[in-house]
C-alpha cells in the first residue's frame, strides 16, 4: 500500500504554507499531500487552521509562503474560479444554495454557457451524474422543500457537474443526522471508487476513523503529525489533537432525584412551515437528573426548545417550571421562572454580537435590580457581575469591554453559559449546547451541565449527538416526528432500541 | 499584475476615532478643491473666506449655531432611530407636523396664559411629530411593513396635509398664499444673546444632545433600543418587548424631528408656510451617518454642515465661487467619512502576483 502510493503523483501538494493575519499565524508551513482516489482527514481543534488552510487551497487567500502544486504543477490561485479551473470544489458547512430555485437552475447557476439556457441538455447531464453517482434528486425539487442531507447532495452534484475531481468538504456531518451521515459516507465511497479524492475536515474523531485513509494533524497553525488511519487510534488523534491526554474525564457527582422542577403536558406547536412539530408532547423533569432528548435532527427538538424558552406559543398544552403553570409564547415570564436557557444557535438568538462582553452578560438580568434600578443601568454592578462569570467560567477574553464577536466559539457558548448558569437555576433547559465546539470547550460544557445536576437542578439536554446524551443523561427520551418514541434509563441503556426509536420504530 | 484586496484590520486605538473626522474634513476639503479651481477660484482664498463666513465674527459665529440647530435634531432624530434598526427616512414629515402643532398652538392659543405658551408648543410639536412616526413604526412591527418605504411616503403625506391646512383651517385670513397668520409674540423663542438670532432653540438642541447621550448609555431603555437594532432575535429571546422598543424609539425620534420643526416657527419664520424646510429632514439622514450614529458626532457633523452652508455665502461673495459649492462639500463629505469608517475596521492591501 505505502510503495504505490508513493509511486503516484499528488493531485494536490501544498508545501511550506504559510498564511499570516494581522497578529496571527493561521498557518505555519504546513505540509499536505492528497493522492488519488484517497480521502485525507484534516483534524484540528477549532482555530487550529483547517479551514484557513483549505481557504488557501481554494483560492480565497493568498499565500504569505510556501508552494501549491496541482499535479506536480505550480500553481497560483488569485480566486476560487482558478481552484474550480483547476478540478477543485468545496462544499462549505453553510451551504451556498439559492432557495427558492429548482435543484437545476442551483446546479446550473455560473454555468449556463450562452444566452440562451439550454435546460434540457442540463438536466440530461444532471441526470448521469446523479445515476453515476447515487445522488437522486428530482432536478425540479425547490431548494427550500430539501432536506439538510439533500441540500448536501446538491452541493456535491453542484461539484461534480462542474466536473470537480477533488472535494473539500468543511465539517460535512456536523449539519447532518445520523442516518444522513452514513449515506454520504456511502456517496464518498462511490466517488473515491470513480477517482475523486476528497480531504475531509473534522473534529469529529469517530468519522475520521471510518472514512479516511490518512490523517493530517493541525494545532495552532502548525501541522503537529500525520497518521494512516491504519495506524492510530482515538486516543491518540485526540491527544494529538489538543496536544494533551484527553478523552473527556469528567467528574460524575452524585445526586438525589427530586421533586418535578419542570413539566411539559400535552405540548402541541408548528414549525415555520405550519406543519406540526411538536405533537402531544410531555416529560417530567426533576431534580438532580438530567433528561436526555436524542433524536435525529429535525424531529421537534428546535421547536420544542423554543416553546420552553418562551419564543414560540404552543398551541396546546402547558409548561410548569417548579409546578406553577407559565403562560407560554412570552420569554420574559420563562425568564422570570428562573430558567437557563442555552439556545441551538448561540450567534443568531444567543448572543447581541456587535456588543460587548459585559452587554452580553446582562440580557436577561438587565431588567432586574442590582443591574438596573428605576430604568437605569448601574455600569458598575454590570462590571462585576460580568467579571465574575468571566472568572467562574473561565472566559478568554481581552477584558469585557470588547465586542463579544471578537470570541471564540467555545468562549461564545462560556459568556452563555456564565450568564445563565450563575443565578443558581433550578431548571437548565440546553439545546445542542456543544454544535460546533471543538473537544476543549465540549468538555468543558459537558462539566458544567454534570455540576448543574450534582448542585440539585434539573437539566434537559437535547442533542443529537448520542455519545453525548448517553455520557451525560440518568434517564434518555427519544423524539420521532415531534413525539416522544419512548424512553429508558441510562443504566438500561441500549444503543440498538435508541436507534430504532430514533428511526421512528416503535419496540 | 497587482490586485487590490480588503482585509480585516486589528482594532485600532481609541484616539483614532477622533482624529478620523478631522482627517476626513481634510480630505474633502482637499477634493472639492477641484471643482473650486474648475470654477476659476483661488482655493487658499475660497476657504479662508468660507471658515471666515461662518466662524469669524460673533455675529457669523450664532448664524452658524442658528443654522446647526434644526440639523442637530433632525440629525439626532435619524440617528437615534437608526441605532435599533428603524429606518427613518421619515424626519421631513415628522418636522413638518412639529411645525403644524407648533403654528396651531402659536396663533390660536392664545387664551393660555404667557408663559405656558412656550411649553405647551414645544410640548405639542414633540408629541406631532411623535405620532406621526408610530404609523411606520407600528406598520413595522404589526404587518412587517417595510420603514423605509413608509416612513419615506408619509413625507409627502404629510407635506399635503400641511398644503391642504395653508389652503385652509390654518390660512391667514385674507391672504391668498398658503401661509398661516403670524404666531403671537410669547410664542417666539427668546433670543438670548444681544445683537444676534442665538435663540432658545439653540439651547433645547443642545440638551438635546445630552438626552440622547444619557438615555443611549445610561438607561435600560437605551441598552434594549441599542440590542434591537443589533440582533433582533435575541432580543426577543432576552425578554425584551421589542415591539414596544421600536414604538418608543419612533416616538423620541419623530419628537426630535417636530421639535426642528417647532424651532422654525417660533425662531425663524413665525409663521408656517410650504418651504418651511430646505430639506432638513433629509440631510439629517446624511447628518446621522457622518456622526456615525452618536449624538456627538451627530452635533459635529451638523455643525460642520452649517458651517459650510453659512460660510458659502461670504465663500461665493468673496472668492466668486457659486454657492452650489455646498452641495458639493456635504455630499462628498458624507462618501469620505464613510470610506474612512470603513478603513477603521478594514485595510488594503496590495499584492503583486
Amino acid at each position: 500500500m505505502e510503495g504505490r502510493i508513493l509511486e503516484k503523483q499528488a493531485v494536490i501538494e501544498m508545501r511550506a504554507v504559510t498564511k499570516r493575519f494581522v497578529d496571527v499565524i493561521a498557518n505555519d508551513k504546513v505540509d499536505l499531500k492528497l493522492y488519488p482516489k484517497e480521502v485525507v482527514g484534516l483534524l484540528g481543534e477549532n482555530g487550529a487552521g483547517k479551514t484557513t488552510l483549505m481557504n488557501v487551497l481554494f483560492g480565497y487567500y493568498n499565500l504569505d509562503g510556501g508552494k501549491l502544486l496541482i499535479n506536480g504543477e505550480e500553481v497560483t490561485f488569485s480566486s476560487p474560479k482558478d481552484a474550480i479551473n483547476h478540478g477543485i470544489a468545496m462544499i462549505h458547512q453553510h451551504f451556498t444554495l439559492v432557495q427558492s430555485q429548482s435543484v437545476l437552475e442551483n446546479v446550473m447557476i455560473g454555468m449556463e454557457g450562452s444566452f440562451f439556457l439550454d435546460k434540457k441538455k442540463a438536466t440530461e447531464k444532471l441526470l448521469k451524474i446523479e445515476q453515476e453517482f447515487g445522488l437522486n434528486l428530482d432536478p425540479k425539487a425547490i431548494v427550500w422543500t430539501l432536506s439538510i442531507g439533500e441540500q448536501q447532495k446538491l452541493e456535491i452534484l453542484k461539484a461534480l457537474y462542474r466536473g470537480a475531481k477533488i472535494l473539500i468538504m468543511d465539517e460535512p456531518t456536523a449539519v447532518l443526522a445520523p442516518t444522513e451521515t452514513i449515506e454520504l459516507f456511502e456517496t464518498l465511497h462511490t466517488l473515491v471508487d470513480s477517482g475523486h479524492s476528497i480531504i475531509f475536515i473534522s473534529h469529529h474523531l469517530q468519522e475520521v476513523m471510518e472514512i479516511c485513509d490518512r490523517v493530517v494533524v493541525l494545532r495552532t497553525g502548525k501541522r503537529v503529525a500525520e497518521r494512516k488511519v491504519s495506524d492510530t487510534t482515538i486516543p491518540e488523534l485526540a491527544s494529538l489533537m489538543v496536544g494533551r491526554e484527553l478523552l473527556e474525564r469528567l467528574e460524575k457527582g452524585e445526586a438525589k432525584v427530586g421533586i418535578p422542577v419542570l413539566e411539559a403536558k400535552n405540548l402541541k406547536g408548528r414549525n415555520s412551515r405550519g406543519i406540526i412539530a411538536v405533537d402531544n408532547l410531555s416529560f417530567i423533569l426533576r431534580e438532580g437528573e438530567i433528561l436526555g432528548v436524542a433524536g435525529v435532527s429535525g424531529n421537534g427538538q428546535t421547536e420544542l426548545s423554543e416553546i420552553l424558552f418562551g419564543q414560540v406559543k404552543p398551541e396546546e398544552g402547558e409548561i410548569l417550571v417548579s409546578g406553577k403553570s407559565v403562560p407560554g409564547g412570552s420569554p420574559s415570564a420563562i425568564i422570570k421562572t428562573g430558567m437557563a436557557r442555552i439556545p441551538e444557535d448561540r450567534i443568531a438568538t444567543g448572543l447581541f454580537m456587535d456588543l460587548s462582553v459585559k452587554e452580553n452578560m446582562i440580557l436577561e438580568s438587565h431588567v432586574n435590580e442590582p443591574i438596573s434600578k428605576n430604568g437605569l443601568i448601574n455600569m458598575q454592578e454590570i462590571r462585576s457581575f460580568s467579571q465574575n462569570c468571566i472568572d467562574n467560567f473561565s472566559v478568554k477574553t481581552d477584558g469585557m469591554d470588547v465586542p463579544v464577536k471578537t470570541l471564540s466559539g467555545g468562549n461564545l457558548q462560556k459568556v452563555i453559559l456564565a450568564r445563565e448558569l450563575s443565578g443558581n437555576p433550578k431548571v437548565v433547559v440546553a439545546c445542542q449546547p456543544t454544535r460546533g465546539l471543538d473537544v476543549g470547550a465540549m468538555e468543558f460544557v459537558h462539566q458544567a451541565m454534570l455540576n448543574q445536576k450534582t448542585a440539585g437542578s434539573g437539566v434537559l439536554l437535547i442533542s443529537d449527538d448520542l455519545d453525548e446524551i448517553f455520557l451525560l443523561s440518568d434517564r434518555i427520551i427519544v423524539m420521532y416526528e415531534g413525539k416522544i418514541m419512548g424512553e429508558m434509563s441510562s443504566k438500561e441503556a441500549d444503543r440498538d432500541k435508541i436507534g430504532l426509536w430514533m428511526s421512528g420504530v416503535a419496540s | 499584475m497587482i490586485s487590490m484586496s480588503i482585509v480585516k484590520r486589528k482594532a485600532l486605538p481609541s484616539w483614532v476615532m477622533l482624529v478620523v473626522p478631522l482627517a476626513a474634513v481634510f480630505v474633502t476639503l482637499l477634493i472639492t478643491s477641484i471643482p473650486i479651481l474648475i470654477a476659476g477660484g483661488n482655493v487658499f482664498k475660497a476657504y479662508s473666506s468660507l471658515f471666515y463666513g461662518a466662524l469669524g465674527s460673533k455675529f457669523n459665529l450664532m448664524e452658524t449655531f442658528v443654522k446647526a440647530s434644526p440639523l442637530v435634531l433632525t440629525g439626532l432624530a435619524v440617528a437615534f432611530a437608526f441605532r435599533a434598526r428603524f429606518w427613518n427616512i421619515g424626519a421631513e414629515g415628522q418636522l413638518f407636523a412639529g411645525a403644524i402643532a407648533a403654528t396651531w398652538v402659536g396663533v390660536y392659543f392664545t387664551w393660555l396664559p404667557a408663559f405656558l405658551v412656550l411649553p405647551v408648543m414645544i410640548l405639542m410639536g414633540f408629541l406631532a411629530g411623535g405620532l406621526w412616526a408610530t404609523i411606520p413604526a407600528f406598520l413595522k412591527t404589526k404587518l412587517k411593513v417595510d420603514d423605509v418605504v413608509t416612513t419615506l411616503l408619509l413625507n409627502y403625506v404629510m407635506l399635503h396635509i400641511m398644503g391642504a391646512l395653508l389652503f385652509g383651517p390654518l390660512q391667514m385670513p385674507g391672504s391668498a398664499w398658503p401661509r398661516s397668520a403670524s404666531i403671537m409674540d410669547a410664542a417666539f423663542y427668546p433670543v438670548l444673546i444681544a445683537r444676534s438670532r442665538f435663540h432658545l432653540g439653540i439651547i433645547i438642541s443642545f440638551a438635546a444632545i445630552l438626552v440622547i447621550w444619557f438615555i443611549n448609555s445610561k438607561t435600560v431603555f437605551g441598552y434594549q433600543s441599542r440590542g434591537v437594532g443589533i440582533n433582533l432575535e435575541a432580543a426577543k429571546f432576552g425578554g425584551i418587548n421589542t415591539g414596544m422598543v421600536i414604538l418608543k424609539t419612533a416616538i423620541i425620534s419623530g419628537g426630535l424631528a417636530g421639535l426642528a420643526g417647532v424651532g422654525e416657527i417660533a425662531a425663524i419664520h413665525h409663521h408656517l408656510m410650504m418651504d418651511i424646510s430646505p430639506g432638513y429632514g433629509y440631510t439629517g439622514i446624511v447628518i446621522a451617518m457622518l456622526g456615525n450614529l452618536h449624538p456627538v458626532g451627530v452635533a459635529l457633523a451638523a455643525f460642520f454642515f452649517s458651517i459650510i452652508s453659512v460660510g458659502a455665502q461670504t465663500m461665493s461673495r468673496v472668492a466668486g465661487i457659486p454657492i452650489y459649492i455646498t452641495g458639493i462639500i456635504e455630499g462628498v463629505s458624507l462618501m469620505t467619512m464613510l470610506i474612512f469608517l470603513l478603513l477603521t475596521e478594514y485595510k488594503i492591501r496590495w499584492t503583486k502576483s
